[in-house]
């Protein structure tokens, strides 16, 4: 799936006010494990969700609101409110998962 | 049927697969997790002869590629189980796949202080990576626990981020690298603690402090927003302990020819007996039990 980058701009659109779950993925250029992940999340296939990228060191407003402190963070949004979350890289399946139905 | 069975695809396992597809032999890895394995948390590897500076995730995945364009086959399955007899077995979640040998390359985990708490506050406060998670602590106040070299490079690299690191060991000398070490002394925001324990971790959804215990049996509590814990690792090896011999510190025993006490089932990498973990004898591992499964097999 084509993954959107995020910024604090177009974060209550894309996100609060997304009619699907947003998947949102913390990551920084200089994490090895977010670098991993990426791909991952370009494979997974569900149109029930939209997946987001927030570089963290671009929006540190948006890392400090969500209380973000370790990436990988992956953040599950659905009608505006943080579902789930999860840290630390995770395998396809693990996301999948986390997505649900 | 396979001719070897990786599992783990570290450095190790994939030099491994590196080594036995260049010696024609069919070869899957088995990975539970990522490629990679631990090196990819590094920002950048300085030691591993010919690349000056390589980021960790870069030399994974040239790694990964070349093994896999040389014909490894490469899964994502965690192996629950292995078995031994004239062919041996490799039990996944998912499947039972049948090999001539099998090379167990699965690296070690992050040892934990074992408190209350921990887990739940791990990515809220606690971390056991610094190179991952310091940038989030910039000005403020942190903990590395640990005596050995990852300790001390945590300290270093924390210090030009957080406004004070304390550096908490339970004996009154470190293991680590001198060198790094006076680097560390030569820090002003730096302040060791040494023959100390740390006994509490204190915090509801966030850690704000934590309890330390010296060998005295006083008690200490220090107010901190972030706690990097570095006490080591610990071997993955458990499930294949009931047929392969492990040391008391669960590490297989093995010398550098990589036969653990099964004929045809090696070991590669971090998981086994010896005194220097590092990426260049991850990849000698890989190499020397790669070349000692093909003779194994070639012999059958």
């Amino acid at each position: 799936m084509n993954i959107i980058n995020v910024n604090k701009d177009n974060f209550d659109t894309e996100v609060l006010k997304s009619e699907t779950k947003v998947l949102v993925d913390f990551n920084a250029n200089w994490c090895g494990p977010c670098r991993m992940l990426r791909p991952i999340l370009e494979s997974i296939e569900n149109d029930k969700v939209k997946i987001v990228s927030i570089n963290v060191d671009n929006e540190e407003e948006l890392a400090y609101k969500y209380q973000v402190s370790s990436i990988p963070c992956l953040v599950l949004f659905e009608k505006g409110k943080e579902i789930k979350r999860s840290i630390g890289l995770i395998s396809k399946d693990e996301i999948e998962k986390m997505i649900g139905e | 049927m396979y001719d070897i069975i990786i599992v783990g695809a570290g450095t190790a396992g994939l030099t491994s697969a590196l080594y036995a597809s260049r010696a024609s032999k069919k070869v899957l890895v088995l990975e539970a997790k990522n490629y990679g394995g631990q090196i990819i948390n590094t920002l950048d590897i300085e030691n591993y002869p010919v690349e000056e500076h390589i980021s960790g995730f870069d030399f994974a995945t040239k790694l990964y590629n070349q093994a896999k364009n040389l014909g490894a086959d490469i899964k994502y399955e965690k192996v629950i189980d292995i078995k031994n007899s004239d062919i041996k077995e490799v039990i996944t979640s998912k499947n039972t796949y049948k090999a001539k040998a099998i090379i167990l390359a699965t690296g070690s985990v992050n040892r934990k202080l074992n408190l209350s708490n921990e887990d739940k506050l791990i990515g809220k406060g606690i971390s056991y990576c610094a190179t991952c998670d310091g940038g989030f602590y910039k000005n403020k106040i942190v903990a590395v626990v640990g005596g050995g070299n990852t300790a001390l490079e945590d300290a270093l690299y924390l210090s030009d981020i957080a406004k004070k690191v304390y550096l908490i060991h339970r004996r009154d000398e470190f293991r680590g690298d001198s060198v790094t070490l006076s680097k560390l002394k030569e820090k002003d925001n730096i302040i060791f603690i040494y023959n100390s324990n740390i006994t509490k971790l204190n915090g509801k959804e966030h850690l704000d402090s934590i309890e330390i215990t010296n060998k005295e049996g006083n008690v200490d509590t220090i107010k901190l927003d972030g706690l990097f814990v570095a006490i080591g690792r610990i071997p993955e090896n458990k499930i294949f302990s009931k047929i392969i011999n492990l040391d008391n510190n669960g590490y297989i025993i093995a010398s550098e020819n990589c036969h653990t006490n099964i004929d045809g089932i090696f070991v590669a990498g971090d998981n086994r007996t010896k005194e220097l973990r590092q990426l260049v004898t991850a990849t000698s591992d890989g190499a020397n039990s790669a070349t000692e499964a093909v003779k194994y097999i070639n012999n059958l």
